[in-house]
């Protein structure tokens, strides 16, 4: 026998990768802003997609992909606030991927300004897949603790934004606000952060005013 | 565990290049795993176990180079290695740094009985 060595070099994300900036291409030159919201379980990324509807709508116009392992629940909380959503069911998967993403593209309606995906709830394997998105969000609730950042770097190295979500329950909880916010800028320094509370709507205006000015940066990037 | 759809698309690769080499079997293949890849090279591993059976790979070993997380500062130009990650400068205490390596996730080459 021979034995031979093949040299590949090939990146093994580079298919989800090559598929993500086809997404982003696409939707950005459609004047779309696509946010990807990555977090555990239950740090209140639908709760902050309803209190947004409430806050966006009417003037600017939304639509939701909701990744889930199971369930449709999330996509009827959505639409219950008569925004469009769609639900993608994983059956297991621990994440989205960009593929699953590029099916729905073609639904996606013409002359909708903001795309929200909300990714399957976990601050691990989503990280690694881009899922065309003009912004990652990373969403950090204060029941879970603030020293998050530096236990799951991928995440917060990778994020455009970080939200720190149930603000309102502090206190009791003795989270520290700015040892969450110092720990994520060690891990990455251009990080824009938030500390908000979907349900006093405190920190909400400044975050919605974050997603604006991005809507009309990208549209002027694009015109 | 993201690894296991990881190492799919790894078959995917693997099996399209053997087939171009017309390869007999895969004898080794060498990933290179970068430290802030997000990946586990043990679970990478294990989920490699699972895949390779009934493939041209099903004896093949896996070798995984990882790669240290290097940064270089752009303020005084020094290039350091991170063992955690945070973003500031050792000498000059800048946060503006760059990534040299350390997120990579690449099938680096295989060995194949031609």
């Amino acid at each position: 026998m021979s034995r031979k060595e093949v040299l590949v070099l090939r990146d093994l994300l580079g298919s989800n990768k090559a598929v993500a900036a086809e997404i982003r291409q696409q939707l950005s030159a459609r004047g779309i802003l696509v946010l990807n919201l990555i977090s555990s379980p239950g740090s209140g990324k639908t709760t902050l997609l309803e209190k947004l509807s409430e806050m966006l709508c009417p003037e600017y116009s939304m639509a939701v992909i909701e990744g889930d392992i199971e369930t449709e629940r999330d996509a009827e909380r959505i639409r219950a606030k008569g925004i469009p959503a769609w639900q993608i069911m994983t059956g297991g998967a621990c994440h989205l991927e960009a593929r699953m993403i590029g099916r729905l593209a073609p639904e996606i309606p013409s002359g909708l300004d903001f795309l929200f995906i909300e990714n399957v709830g976990n601050l691990v394997c989503p990280a690694s897949f881009d899922l065309g998105e003009s912004l990652r969000c990373v969403l950090l609730s204060t029941p879970e603790g603030d020293d998050k950042p530096k236990k799951y770097p991928k995440v917060f190295s990778t994020s455009d934004c970080l939200l720190i979500t149930k603000t309102d329950l502090v206190p009791p909880l003795p989270f520290d606000q700015e040892r969450a916010r110092k720990e994520a800028l060690d891990i990455n320094p251009r990080l824009m952060t938030f500390a908000v509370s979907a349900a006093s709507g405190s920190g909400m205006k400044e975050f919605v005013d974050y997603l604006v000015s991005r809507l009309h940066s990208l549209r002027r990037s694009h015109a | 565990m993201h690894e296991l759809s990881i190492v799919a698309n790894l078959f995917e690769i693997l099996n399209q290049k053997a087939k171009e080499k017309k390869a007999k079997r895969i004898l080794s293949v060498t990933l290179q795993v970068g430290r802030l890849s997000g990946v586990v090279p043990e679970l990478l591993r294990s989920s490699f176990d699972i895949y390779k059976q009934d493939t041209l790979a099903h004896n093949a070993d896996l070798v995984i180079q990882e790669v240290p997380f290097k940064v270089r500062c752009l303020a005084c130009g020094t290039e350091m290695t991170k063992e955690d990650f945070i973003m500031v400068c050792d000498r000059c205490r800048s946060t503006e740094l760059e990534i040299l390596q350390g997120t990579e996730l690449f099938l680096l080459k295989m060995d194949v009985e031609a």
